[in-house]
């Protein structure tokens, strides 16, 4: 009946069950809220209307009632904050070992990438149950990747890289909507998310494919000539990239930055920004030169020479020898990659 | 019935009104009582022309297609509908008309401390006003008044320039009003006038003075920034240049989250003078209720980043701008906690002005507390830039601050005029507000849960139901936007003659005639006691009931 007046958004993934009960706590803190103001400004109104010869009783105000109705809210509000930044936190926390979706967004349409090589316009498919990670820039202005069904919703900008991240628990096709106004066509730069049970995800995916998208990058890497200066061994005029991703880099001006996403992107862009320590400023500029899915394709490659590297010996080059509490702190804020290179 | 019944001159008394006619009497007077009506009539000239656009937005959005306007035509009409609405009814209409016509006379004197700055701020809003009238007629501007970058800097093709200008000058007469009002309230209050004895209205303004002095300037900045980078591509906020578009985020709600407090503190204001008054008593805790003007308008600049929860800010900022936006919710909540406890065992009535008070009570309580949810991290997170945050906003900026407008517009209007509006119809008016008010925007807190973006020129089919909702809640709240419109009008011309103190209320405004002389006050008042002297008013032997 309420197919065409629903009156609630379908919850269609992890995180919407989270939201979905911290909103109705909310609802019901504000409903018992509304009522008492309701209710007392109601009787008081009633109850005191003016009468004859009845005048008003003034009262000059009351300390302890003032505390009391501060410090009462206040508890009731850091409450909600405390739940409302768990909450968030979560949302904004991909898991490790998620999918990885590569998202370009343009003036106006989505265009998707799967880690696997499958492209998608203004669809994406993704199979229930598994974590997906959505690495997302924008190839003009402001957009915002807005899937109500998985309360989620992610602005993403021209010039970085935002992250967002969902699991999907419901097979179904899903709204996917642009909610940062981005100009005429804004409303029409809608898309569905499709999401399928494993195995008919598995059909789906072995459909037409160019191959992995970090076997696309290799490609670019080697079509750019990136490898006369980035050699895997210790040789090179650029750092060695084998192992890099996700580890701390120390820089030329003596910061160290995580190598998330961002940075790699970065580098690629404006190279002379974040120089590694130790390296001269050689590298031109492939801003204006790649596509943004070029520079994802690089990014996704960059990713997959730190898979191996996990067997105890890296080839050390680009970075220095790194604390083992350092690695951890790097493994979790590379995963909130969205801001791990943002270091002042 | 009133004071000066007995002693009625058979000719009109000299007043602020008659003093002088003819156009330059009023283009070049220096009277804040003249230049309040100044502003009164081009505000409202303004409200209508945003209230056009509002219409034809919810008439486009009756149906899921678009079909009434372009695309293009849709986005004009909502950016213009924000821009006209915010920067050029909202955020000078109860400072610039109310204010400008009470601050002096609550304080005991005889005009602002720079009446000639006070006509300059109205012919900066002119101009202003004018620049964005000939933006909208020849072509308008579609970047949403919110002009983010770098659409607004780079992609659009129509006037931003020009709109930003146009705001640009604005806020010069916004920043000449604090100013004027901060001045005054410093040194021309009269003998006898301690700030503890200030109307609460006089402490909401001087609270609103601050924000506009200190905020305005950023925004002012900040467009400039945006018609530089547009113009000559500097690359402050192009990413491609070097640029951020997250620093112009910041830089513009900075001061446009403060706005809202200019357009809601003064509304505030206006309760606490209506509330005391038609429940004779004192404001419960005087000194809560003025020192939360001056908390709110504080925390108010350091809660700006809570509209950029989803725009990629880190996670520890974001955080922290949830947690202190709870902490100025506080101050909010202590307001309406203490007019509540103001009614309880008042003498209540229920004329047109305290209807929209209750009024403002129910529908500021409801944005308030959707504000609760908009700052908690995990749900703005879904209902961000979509339909909860309009409803949410309008509740707050179109609920609270124009039904304080509204309510203090109809309280005064004896004051302003000289004349009585028909309180029947003032009455129904207020009645039809708070009804077609909610039957628009309420739901709009609905279509925004279950997914609704905002700027939406069509939509998916299954949120039409509550779009027509909404679009015929509009038409009834146009119906009582125009009442009082035509009313007042009527009453300048067939209304009768208002006595001074119609209401029987506190407050030096009330104490000299209706309308007021040109100076206000026959001689310079002297105070001995404290605001809201129900109590001595009501005392039998004064003989006060009315």
């Amino acid at each position: 009946m309420f197919d065409n007046f629903p009156l609630w958004p379908d919850r269609a993934s992890t995180a919407a069950g989270n939201v979905d009960a911290l909103f109705i706590f909310l609802i019901i803190v504000s409903g018992l809220m509304t009522a008492l103001i309701f209710t007392a400004v109601i009787y008081f109104a009633a109850r005191y209307r003016r009468r004859k010869g009845v005048l008003a009783e003034q009262i000059e105000g009351s300390t302890p009632l003032e505390i009391t109705w501060s410090i009462i809210p206040m508890f009731v509000f850091m409450a909600i904050f405390a739940w409302g930044a768990l909450v968030y936190f979560k949302s904004h926390t991909p898991p490790r070992d998620s999918t990885e979706v590569y998202v370009v967004a343009k003036q106006w349409m989505w265009k998707l990438e799967h880690a696997e090589g499958q492209r998608e316009i203004n669809e994406l498919h993704v199979p229930v149950g598994r974590d997906v990670k959505l690495i997302m820039t924008s190839q003009d202005v402001i957009h915002s990747f807005f899937v109500p069904a998985f309360r989620m919703k992610q602005d993403v900008l021209p010039g970085r890289y935002t992250v967002a991240w969902f699991r999907a628990t419901k097979p179904g096709t899903y709204h996917l909507f642009c909610s940062q106004y981005c100009g005429t066509q804004h409303s029409g730069m809608i898309g569905s998310i499709i999401v399928q049970e494993p195995a008919q995800y598995e059909a789906w995916m072995n459909g037409g494919t160019t191959g992995p998208l970090s076997a696309t990058g290799e490609k670019i890497f080697a079509e750019l000539g990136c490898a006369t200066c980035h050699r895997s061994d210790a040789q090179g005029r650029g750092p060695n990239l084998q192992g890099v991703f996700g580890k701390p880099v120390q820089l030329e001006d003596g910061r160290t930055v995580t190598a998330d996403e961002n940075y790699i992107r970065e580098c690629i862009l404006d190279p002379g920004s974040k120089r590694v320590k130790g390296f001269q400023p050689i590298m031109p500029t492939f801003q204006g030169l790649v596509s943004e899915e070029q520079v994802n394709a690089l990014v996704a490659y960059v990713k997959s020479l730190a898979q191996p590297a996990t067997n105890g010996t890296r080839t050390a080059a680009a970075t220095p020898p790194a604390q083992d509490s350092n690695q951890a702190a790097a493994a979790g804020s590379s995963a909130g990659s969205a801001t791990g290179s943002q270091v002042q | 019935m009133s004071i000066a019944a007995p002693i009625a001159p058979p000719v009109e008394r000299e007043n602020y009104l008659n003093k002088e006619y003819g156009v330059g009497s009023w283009l070049l007077t220096t009277d804040h009582k003249r230049i309040s009506l100044l502003y009164l009539l081009s505000i409202t000239f303004f409200f209508f022309i945003g209230g056009f656009f509002a219409l034809l937005i919810r008439l486009e959005l009756l149906t899921p297609a678009g079909d009434l306007v372009q695309a293009d035509t849709y986005n004009k009409l909502f950016t213009m509908h924000g821009m006209v609405m915010v920067f050029f009814f909202l955020i000078p209409s109860i400072p610039a008309v109310l204010g400008n016509f009470l601050v002096p006379m609550m304080v005991g004197a005889k005009d602002l401390a720079f009446p000639r700055i006070n006509l300059l701020s109205w012919y900066l809003y002119v101009i202003g006003g004018v620049m964005m009238l000939h933006c909208m007629l020849t072509g308008g501007v579609d970047t949403g008044w919110t002009f983010y970058v770098p659409f607004s800097t780079a992609f659009s093709n129509t006037k931003v320039i020009e709109a930003g200008l146009a705001i640009f000058v604005a806020g010069f007469s916004s920043i000449l009003t604090g100013l004027n009002f901060i001045v005054t309230i410093h040194r021309m209050r009269a003998p006898g006038m301690t700030w503890s004895r200030l109307p609460l209205f006089i402490w909401a303004h001087y609270a609103t003075s601050v924000i506009q002095i200190l905020g305005t300037p950023v925004i002012a900045i900040t467009l400039v920034l945006v018609v530089a980078e547009r113009a000559l591509h500097l690359g402050i906020f192009d990413p491609k240049l070097g640029g951020d578009p997250l620093l112009f985020q910041h830089l513009f709600w900075f001061y446009s989250h403060p706005a809202v407090y200019i357009m809601i503190l003064p509304s505030m204001g206006i309760m606490s003078e209506i509330i005391a008054c038609f429940s004779r008593k004192r404001i419960f805790g005087y000194h809560f209720v003025a020192l939360s003007s001056i908390a709110i308008a504080v925390f108010g600049f350091i809660v700006w980043a809570h509209h950029m929860f989803v725009a990629g800010i880190s996670l520890y900022a974001a955080l922290m701008f949830s947690l202190l936006s709870y902490a100025v919710a506080v101050p909010s909540a202590v307001k309406v906690f203490n007019w509540t406890a103001t009614l309880y065992k008042g003498s209540i009535r229920y004329d047109a002005p305290m209807l929209y008070a209750f009024g403002f009570l129910g529908l500021f309580t409801i944005g308030g507390l959707t504000g609760l949810f908009l700052a908690c991290l995990g749900v703005d997170t879904h209902v961000h830039d979509t339909y909860f945050v309009i409803a949410h906003f309008h509740y707050i900026m179109v609920g609270g601050a124009l039904m304080g407008y509204l309510g203090g517009m109809h309280f005064w209007w004896p004051k302003i005029s000289g004349k009585l509006y028909p309180e029947g119809w003032a009455r129904l008016a207020a009645l039809i507000v708070f009804i077609g008010f909610n039957l628009t925007f309420f739901p709009q807190f609905i279509l925004g849960y279950v997914g609704m973006p905002r700027r939406y020129y069509q939509y998916p089919p299954e949120f039409q139901v509550l779009n027509v909702l909404s679009t015929a809640g509009a038409t009834v709240l146009g119906v009582g936007y125009l009442l009082p419109m035509i009313y007042f009008l009527w009453s300048m011309r067939y209304g009768k003659p208002a006595p001074d103190n119609p209401w029987n209320a506190a407050g030096l405004e009330w104490q000299t005639q209706s309308p007021p002389t040109t100076f206000n006050f026959e001689k310079e008042p002297v105070v001995t006691w404290e605001a809201y002297n129900y109590e001595e008013l009501d005392a039998p032997q004064a003989g006060g009931s009315h």
